[in-house]
């Protein structure tokens, strides 16, 4: 059953929604030729395309509300978009409904270095908060890979994390306070600039929401110190287990590094020749172990990992002995992505997580899949929180391709959910993994998400199809995997 | 008890449209709107169900007292680092659904930072399971931090997992002598640099400042900052955080929960300031506070207070209508009939 199965069918008069829209919107915000309509089209997902009947630009929190109370009278769906960097699909235009871009949400409106907190519009930049904080000394900590492009509102929408996220957290623990405009066109302030808020956790609930409970219209974000110092150690490993085993013996020692990454062989290769990064060719796994805080403290830490990993049974170890070197290990991780771009015509990403111990597991499962599909994997971790990333290459020109992609991606997701994890870390469902929702909960879990969304979406007109998978959909997706004879440990109880 | 027990329990009211009133250890019957309902024991469903020091969680059962998850968290050279006040015997899952969290929230986060999953029994008796034990899942609504502070109306919390972290391999104690306005503007100023403060108290006069972390960075951070050590540190911020400090004696306490730069609130009877200027204890009524506290862009509850007075005033601050409106369809959506902790988080529902 393809991802895109229509079961959120609307019927929408595209001309009388344009003339409402014209009501409130000026020209340079209202968008409905075809060509213009194109960028649209998808987000960072590119496998999943389709066009909306119109994209809206608007400027103000009024014309938000404009055209919320519009969409909502005439029964129009409307997909919220930041810069259309997410890798779920979750941004994906619905063929009957509104885009509503907040690219033009775009300022930031106060950051208050003595309070510790910046507070901006959904459309600027993950960077640029940093960028904005950094002459105080201070930054915004959590730091997707796609940190230059993409918006704070599209990251409260995913609960984005990083490589920094063990220690410093995701979106959830960075936010303080959002303005939110609903369906109907109300405004919510959830969470507030000091510890919590009276009643129900609102904003927990929003963070990660994907679109679905209302947009954004302002966010109040934590910021923290920097650290003096940052150093990071870079050890090599003959089999993954070793590394894996690691990862284990770091944090049993009491020690949350900054960050603790590591790459497989196929990532590594991918890498070095594209950043020259210094990695180990030879190694099966590489580990990246970043240390901060004063001078004092790091100097400590990177002493303590050093032990643990010679312990663990690294075949190399080198610290970074200046900025420079530090961002060159870092260079090939954050390249990770583009770098198997540059080797497979079209590669997909995944984004399971694991209990760590199950690693090894995770690795020759999926060292079995290639076999089965034919096609390779390079896997990237964020080992420090079990979050992995396997990136599937194929080549979307070769019929079938792409679906043997899509079959590979979908049996390393349910094997996640069997090893006790979760089918997305940081991406978000989206459209991309509907179907394995019906994998990782049951259905009075489905139901209570959807009597979540009744409760702020009556009508579910906010990004349909997206993130909480139809009752028909969980239906469809389980009788055939059943009648395919696939459906994986059926023993497992499922949350 | 078993979790069969509780659901059918639940069942039952439900179909008689009973109300319930969910009771761990009772340890914070003094907190949070009226109690109604006929009691739920659920202290005796207890035990820890999974506890895996690597993968940095643990999995309790909802009676589990506190103490002895934090003995066991210990062992291991691990805590929870919201630092939840114990009070009486408190278990886990009063904890959570309380929501309090204790002086190291300055530096660690609250309760819901820490929540990666629960088992609830929602008010149709059914169980459900959300998040669940990996750091990482935005699969779904992040329904399990939801449930921290919802004051069991929206489920019965059966069993949570909770992040856990290393415990600080070194910790001090300061002592500073100082007003109130140079001890706020004074914790504000070491908040944006890069020092281990993990807890503040000031009372009276003096400010107490607790640093943790590696050994090197408590002892550059003592002398960088000066003052005086204390002594008995350990002791202190055990006082502080079971509210056995004299600060917290008074029979009508309000907390206001603030910008941590916020200026005074205009408000008599000030005993203490936490979490580095952001939380503030008033002592006697205060009909002001509510007003003042929003006017600072924050809120104020009535912590601790004569029933009669909780009643009156409520004890958490007011919603805007559209708020109240959309924590109705909420409550509804997981409890329809109304029967989980009516009237302990508001007395609408």
């Amino acid at each position: 059953m393809m991802n895109t199965m229509n079961d959120t069918p609307f019927s929408v008069d595209k001309d009388a929604l344009i003339r409402r829209l014209r009501l409130y919107l000026p020209p340079r915000c209202l968008l409905a030729d075809e060509e213009d309509l194109r960028p649209y089209e998808c987000d960072g997902l590119t496998a999943f395309r389709e066009l909306p009947l119109v994209v809206c630009l608007p400027e103000t929190e009024g014309q938000v509300i404009d055209i919320l109370r519009t969409c909502h009278q005439l029964g129009v769906p409307v997909v919220a978009r930041g810069a259309g960097t997410g890798l779920s699909g979750g941004a994906m235009p619905h063929a009957q409904g509104v885009v509503l871009s907040l690219a033009r949400f775009n300022r930031i409106l106060r950051v208050d270095p003595l309070a510790r907190l910046a507070v901006v519009q959904p459309g600027v930049r993950n960077l640029a908060v940093s960028e904005a904080a950094a002459p105080h000394g201070l930054y915004y900590a959590p730091d997707p890979s796609s940190q230059i492009a993409c918006t704070l509102g599209g990251n409260v929408a995913e609960n984005s994390g990083g490589v920094h996220c063990l220690k410093y957290g995701l979106t959830v623990h960075n936010v303080m306070r959002i303005r939110v405009v609903s369906i109907e066109g109300e405004v919510f302030d959830m969470g507030s600039e000091g510890p919590g808020a009276p009643g129900y956790d609102m904003l927990a609930l929003f963070i990660g929401s994907e679109g679905m409970l209302g947009v954004v219209t302002e966010i109040t974000v934590k910021l923290v110190p920097k650290p003096e110092l940052a150093q990071v150690v870079m050890a090599s490993f003959t089999d993954v287990t070793k590394a894996g085993d690691a990862v284990a013996a770091i944090i049993a020692a009491g020690i949350i590094p900054a960050g603790l990454e590591m790459m497989d062989k196929p990532a590594t290769a991918a890498v070095e020749p594209f950043v020259k990064a210094g990695y180990d060719l030879d190694a099966e796994a590489i580990l990246l172990c970043e240390s901060d805080g004063t001078p004092e403290e790091v100097a400590e830490e990177i002493a303590r990992v050093t032990e643990v990993l010679q312990e663990a049974g690294a075949s190399n170890i080198s610290v970074s002995q200046s900025e420079a070197e530090r961002l060159r290990f870092w260079a090939g991780r954050k390249a990770a992505f583009p770098a198997v771009g540059r080797i497979t015509p079209d590669y997909y990403c995944m984004d399971g997580t694991i209990p760590r111990k199950r690693l090894a597991e995770m690795l020759s499962a999926i060292a079995d899949m290639e076999r089965k599909y034919g096609l390779r994997c390079a896997n990237v971790f964020h080992a420090g929180d079990g979050n992995l990333h396997p990136l599937i290459m194929y080549d979307a020109s070769e019929p079938g391709n792409w679906e043997r992609a899509e079959a590979f991606g979908a049996e390393i997701l349910e094997l996640s959910v069997a090893l006790g994890g979760s089918i997305t870390g940081e991406h978000g469902v989206g459209i991309e993994k509907i179907n394995q929702m019906c994998v990782q909960y049951a259905t009075p879990e489905l139901d209570a998400f959807r009597g979540i969304k009744r409760a702020f979406d009556e009508q579910g007109l906010l990004n349909p199809g997206k993130a909480v998978p139809s009752l028909h959909r969980c239906a469809e997706y389980g009788r055939m995997h059943v009648h395919r004879g696939q459906l994986k440990f059926p023993e497992l109880e499922r949350f | 008890m078993t979790l069969d027990e509780m659901v059918q329990a639940v069942r039952t009211a439900h179909d008689s449209q009973s109300a319930l009133r969910i009771r761990g250890a009772g340890s914070k019957d003094f907190y949070g709107g009226m109690l109604s309902g006929e009691p739920l024991d659920v202290g005796g469903y207890r035990g820890i169900a999974a506890y895996e020091p690597t993968e940095l969680y643990i999995t309790a059962r909802c009676g589990t007292p506190l103490a002895e998850i934090e003995a066991v968290l210990a062992e291991q050279g691990q805590l929870l680092a919201f630092e939840p006040p114990r009070f009486t015997g408190a278990s886990v899952g009063g904890c959570v659904a309380a929501g309090l969290s204790g002086p190291r929230r300055l530096q660690a986060g609250g309760v819901r930072d820490f929540m990666l999953g629960a088992k609830l029994v929602d008010g149709t008796g059914q169980v459900l399971n959300f998040g669940g034990q990996v750091m990482k899942n935005v699969a779904g609504y992040d329904v399990s931090r939801l449930l921290a502070g919802s004051m069991g109306t929206l489920g019965v919390l059966a069993e949570v997992t909770l992040k856990v972290l290393p415990r600080p391999t070194a910790e001090q104690t300061l002592v500073f002598a100082m007003g109130v306005d140079e001890a706020i503007s004074r914790l504000n100023h070491w908040g944006g640099q890069p020092l281990p403060i993990s807890a503040s108290f000031w009372h009276d006069g003096q400010l107490w400042l607790r640093l943790s972390g590696a050994r090197a960075a408590v002892d550059a951070a003592m002398h960088k900052l000066g003052g005086t050590e204390a002594a008995d540190g350990g002791n202190f911020w055990a006082s502080v955080r079971e509210q056995t400090h004299p600060a917290f004696a008074a029979d009508i306490l309000w907390r206001l929960a603030l910008p941590s730069t916020a200026g005074d609130p205009g408000l008599d009877g000030l005993r203490a300031i936490e979490w580095g200027g952001a939380l503030r204890w008033y002592a006697g009524e205060q009909e002001a506070a509510r007003g003042a506290a929003a006017r600072l862009g924050g809120h104020a509850t009535l912590y601790r207070s004569p029933e009669s007075l909780r009643c009156l005033e409520g004890a958490f601050a007011p919603l805007s209508p559209a708020m109240l409106a959309l924590h109705r369809r909420l409550k509804k959506s997981f409890d329809p009939k109304g029967i989980l902790n009516p009237g302990r988080l508001y007395a609408e529902f």
